[in-house]
């Protein structure tokens, strides 16, 4: 006998799903919802005694869909011109265009449309994708729950009005709205990564869901692989307190070798392809660090080569900056330095970070424990600056001694 | 289909063009307006005098109180504007991509409310 757990699975799996087919019939995301929140309970009141059906999905969208329809029937008595418009607005749509058949596509480019204020694009993607509720999603991003309620009832209300469309974008927009998708798919990622691993999950989802839906997208395929690869080593980047340990620390057998396997995989097919892009080229050097046995083994000089690849197609200081400690191991501390002083980046903690470290190999003992300093200053996740605190301790003693 | 106001946001402080960038701002616009016409998505169109020539009216009790200026100053004020007829938001901000061009001034894309 199926269990309230057992719905909820289905509701995590099936919500996205049965959200995008309804808006689609109903033309209205919070009518989409209501239909699909009341087949849940439906489903929740009588799985128990029926079981689970073959198709859970398909009953949940049947049972959401005939639930709007009763509902719109009733309000039609009620408010006949309303009504009348939804239905008609329904019938307006147009018809399905080329290859793409999954509703939840165009969910996806709906919630990152590029006219809804970036952290809105988040929460609704995470809202109606995702299924997770507005509390689940205010704890994550540590927004006031009014706050996050009101951002998403705005998003709502803007779609509606200023009539953002419910479809995926034409060839000639679509390379800029995929960029929009997949840096909104990332940002929960390391959201995530910072804190709740449930968004770490969710992003990975959405990131499985995004390359199966657009399989010739190298991209959308590199930023599924950057996570897996990332996310393997989500277990071993936690000591046994909790505390935060580096790439070169971790305990490699910690890895998870079937995300790592799949990753890989993915990092050759984007290789294979031959289409490079910053998702597909980070993840590559996730690879890279992943192939190593040991810390040691690492091939900095094939690390180096794909910042210097990432620098040309997407430069930034951030870049430059991951750029410098793979100088560092390729050509000396001294040389990473003098790249990592020329950045503008005071604001970023791990910027002082890696000062700090290149201070300390440098034997500037001093300097490196102010680094350090400013560093756990600027960070706001309480297990790096543990590790932060602890490796300025160690500092400290060694100059003093 | 959906109105929409593209409003062309001028600043307040910013140069003025000098008369032959000016001659061709005016052209594109022109042009910009003719292709609006073609799609049969052209509502109505015009630029505006500057605020220094707007004069307010205000309720006072029940008279109507008539003031020298615009509402407020601001750093930007409404130098222009298009309203078109667009099926949805990605189409109207394509018409406004094109504004921006033609203008070369930032443009605001709001949708009308239905009729009632």
């Amino acid at each position: 006998m199926p269990d309230a757990s057992e719905v909820e699975a289905a509701f995590r799996a099936e919500y996205g799903r049965a959200v995008s087919v309804l808006v689609r019939f109903l033309g209205d995301i919070d009518l989409a919802e209501e239909a699909v929140q009341d087949a849940f309970i439906t489903a929740l009141q009588k799985w128990p005694h029926t079981g689970v059906p073959p198709s859970p999905a398909g009953w949940i969208i049947t049972t959401a869909r005939n639930r709007a329809i009763d509902r719109l029937r009733r309000e039609a008595k009620r408010d006949e011109r309303q009504a009348e418009a939804l239905l008609l607005h329904t019938a307006d749509a147009p018809p399905e265009e080329g290859p793409v058949r999954d509703e939840r596509l165009r969910l996806i480019f709906t919630c990152c449309h590029p006219a809804l204020a970036p952290q809105a694009q988040v929460a609704l993607t995470l809202r109606l994708l995702g299924g997770l509720t507005t509390p689940q999603i205010a704890r994550a991003f540590l927004v006031p729950e009014p706050t996050m309620a009101q951002r998403i009832v705005r998003a709502k209300a803007k779609i509606r009005d200023a009539r953002i469309p419910y479809r995926v974008p034409r060839d000639a927009d679509l390379p800029d709205r995929i960029k929009g998708v997949l840096a909104v798919i990332y940002l929960i990622f390391n959201q995530g990564y910072d804190g709740t691993s449930e968004l770490t999950a969710e992003a990975v989802r959405l990131g499985r869901l995004l390359a199966a839906l657009m399989p010739d997208e190298p991209e959308a395929v590199g930023l599924l692989a950057l996570m897996l690869l990332v996310d393997a080593r989500g277990e071993a980047r936690r000591g046994s307190g909790g505390e935060f340990v580096p790439l070169p620390e971790q305990d490699r057998a910690r890895w998870d070798g079937e995300l790592i396997a799949e990753g890989q995989a993915l990092v050759r097919r984007c290789l294979r392809r031959g289409r490079p892009g910053p998702y597909q080229i980070q993840a590559a050097i996730q690879a890279v660090h992943s192939d190593a046995a040991t810390a040691d083994a690492t091939d900095w000089g094939q690390i180096l080569r794909l910042y210097d690849q990432l620098m040309t197609v997407a430069p930034s200081p951030v870049v430059a900056l991951n750029r410098a400690v793979a100088v560092a191991e390729t050509e000396g501390p001294r040389q990473a330095l003098a790249l990592v002083d020329a950045l503008d980046l005071d604001a970023y903690h791990v910027f002082h970070a890696v000062r700090a470290d290149l201070l300390r190999r440098l034997g500037r003992g001093t300097e490196a424990v102010q680094a350090y300093e400013q560093a756990i200053a600027r960070s706001d996740s309480a297990a790096e600056r543990g590790y932060l605190d602890r490796r300025r301790r160690e500092l400290v003693q060694r100059v003093r001694g | 289909m959906t109105h929409y106001l593209l409003s062309v946001v001028t600043p307040a402080d910013g140069q003025p063009p000098t008369p032959e960038q000016l001659g061709e701002i005016m052209r594109n616009v022109e042009a910009f307006n003719q292709e609006l016409r073609d799609a049969g998505a052209w509502v109505f169109a015009g630029g505006l005098h500057g605020p220094d020539t707007a004069t307010m009216l205000r309720p006072s009790g029940d008279d109507v109180l008539i003031t020298d200026g615009p509402y407020a100053e601001g750093k930007e004020y409404l130098g222009g504007l298009s309203l078109i007829e667009a099926p949805d938001l990605d189409a109207a901000l394509e018409w406004g991509r094109k504004a921006v061009r033609a203008t070369t001034l930032p443009i605001e894309v709001r949708p009308f409310m239905d009729q009632p």
